[in-house]
């Protein structure tokens, strides 16, 4: 089976800062690849190059075989495919939590809300957050914006989501609450892409992790080759370190 | 300070436990120090306005000064015009104000636009600024409201209102528009990469995401625009238009007395200070939410 997506020799320069130094991996449907390495390892990054945000310098990044990368393609429709959430959930301020998450398919797709509304009451529900749709972001907690914005992406109904070190900025008992939210997109088949530095939960949910060191992919395999006998002395260092 | 002292219980109604005291040593502190503000600052104020009613009639052209400036009764006598003339200095402000807010936007967002099909665009909003803002408003109000009609316009098209409004709106834009702009630019960038990443395209993520934030940023900020707008209406009095400071000096040639004048500025601060006024306090409202 080909990889749903696929990244070749990817390089990624801010500047003279090389960030990524030739990244490869390949994720299959419904599988979920966590991402680890220190800060600056360059895991944001690849995210948001995959969603077409920053353009790649070098390699390619494929979908379903097509390469995405292609400078002179238009990324809206890709970016359709592909949904992220990010640390800082970024949601609109100025509109409250189902406003949030009906403005692009009304706009992309030009559904209207009687259309869209038992799909996005559906994934409220889900979420635990149907007494919270018509709150603004300010009302809610760390942990319901950061559910707002997965169901938000969510949406758009993507065929990948990456999720950008999205627990970092919550505070440790809301961590769990959305953690729930992956291991429920997990038990739906959703294709993911994790940065993260829990640990823990990588071992419990992943398929696969990467672990990132200085723009490279150092080794990937299995969490229980990862964690329990990582081959490279970095690896081994960073893991004794954050665990 | 009697009754805080003889209270057992908090603001909250939660009793004090024993041993601490009613009022803490800094709050004594403070409110005498408010105090003492308050007196200092009373004090202070009288005796300035003291020795200016004492000192001004002291000078040897005041009484002059009052018979040609302060006049009661020819202030009573030319109010009720005065008003009716500010009337159209209102009219003036309230269609221009409109198509000032309308075209600064336009303005600035020629301004911002990225695509190099659109350089045109902001080329124009850059030299459009660059020009209007760098010209004296009067200046505008001659060329354009002495100039166009001077290609000998048939009526309606040669009246003052039409062109010297048209001045205002061309200056007072360009410097909305840079209002616009900083709040465009003070939009931090996850905002946009967020709308991008849903798919959304580059018009809907300006339209529904990035200016509604940007112009409730502004508007302390832009209502301070509008302020001084009111007060340059006046200048189309240069051009022809009979508004409140044209009125002021038909009175004053009519009856040799600089009264009607001070009428008109009367009238002026009757708006311009409650609006002030309101704008800083929205300008306030706003710091706090910031800071919060």
């Amino acid at each position: 089976m080909a990889a749903k997506l696929k990244l070749e020799n990817v390089y990624k320069n801010f500047g003279t800062l090389q960030v990524c130094k030739g990244v490869n991996f390949e994720v299959n449907e419904s599988e979920l690849i966590c991402l680890i390495g220190a800060s600056g390892s360059g895991k944001s990054t690849i995210l948001r190059c995959i969603n077409l945000l920053e353009p790649i310098d070098d390699g390619r990044i494929l979908l379903d075989g097509i390469d995405i990368s292609e400078p002179a393609l238009d990324p809206m429709p890709i970016r359709q495919k592909i949904g992220i959430v990010f640390q800082s959930f970024n949601l609109f301020p100025h509109m409250t939590a189902v406003e949030n998450i009906m403005l692009a398919p009304k706009r992309v797709y030009k559904k209207s809300v009687a259309e869209l509304e038992p799909q996005i009451n559906e994934l409220l529900q889900r979420f635990g957050l149907e007494d919270r749709a018509s709150y603004y972001p300010d009302q809610l907690s760390g942990g319901q914006q950061q559910r707002v914005a997965i169901v938000r992406a969510l949406a758009m109904e993507p065929e990948i989501m990456l999720f950008d070190e999205i627990t970092s900025a919550l505070d440790p008992e809301l961590v769990n609450e959305v953690l729930d939210v992956i291991r429920t997109l997990k038990e739906q088949k959703m294709t993911m892409i994790l940065a993260t530095h829990e640990m823990g939960f990588a071992r419990e949910v992943a398929n696969q992790i990467c672990f990132l060191d200085q723009g490279e992919v150092l080794e990937n395999g299995t969490p229980a080759e990862i964690f329990d006998n990582p081959r490279h002395e970095r690896t081994r260092l960073f893991l004794k370190n954050v665990l | 300070m009697s009754a805080e002292k003889s209270s057992t219980y908090h603001k909250n109604g939660t009793p004090l436990p024993a041993g601490v005291p009613q009022i803490s040593r800094r709050q004594i502190y403070e409110n005498r120090a408010k105090r003492r503000s308050i007196i200092t600052a009373s004090l202070s104020t009288v005796f300035v306005i003291l020795l200016l009613s004492f000192l001004i009639p002291l000078t040897p052209g005041w009484e002059e000064v009052k018979k040609s400036f302060f006049d009661w009764n020819i202030l009573v006598k030319v109010f009720p015009a005065l008003l009716e003339a500010f009337l159209v200095d209102i009219m003036i402000f309230a269609w221009s104000s409109v198509a000032i807010a309308i075209l600064g936007l336009v303005i600035a967002i020629c301004r911002n636009a990225s695509s190099p099909a659109f350089y045109p665009l902001r080329l124009f909003g850059t030299i459009y600024t660059d020009v209007f803002r760098g010209v004296p408003v009067i200046l505008a109000i001659y060329l354009i409201g002495f100039g166009i009609p001077g290609l000998g316009l048939d009526r309606p098209w040669n009246n003052p209102y039409i062109w010297g409004s048209l001045a205002l709106i061309l200056s007072y834009s360009a410097y909305v528009a840079e209002v616009y702009r900083a709040g465009i630019e003070s939009i931090h960038k996850s905002q946009k990469a967020a709308a991008l990443s849903l798919g959304l395209s580059q018009m809907d993520t300006m339209r529904y995401v990035i200016l509604p934030q940007a112009i409730r940023r502004v508007v302390p900020a832009m209502m301070n625009n509008f302020i001084s707008l009111q007060k340059d209406v006046a200048l189309l009095s240069f051009i022809g238009p009979v508004e409140l400071l044209r009125q002021a000096g038909v009175y004053k040639s009519l009856l040799a007395n600089f009264t009607p004048y001070v009428g008109a500025a009367i009238i002026f601060l009757s708006v311009t200070i409650p609006a002030t006024r309101f704008a800083d306090h929205l300008i306030q409202k706003q710091n706090k939410q910031r800071s919060q």
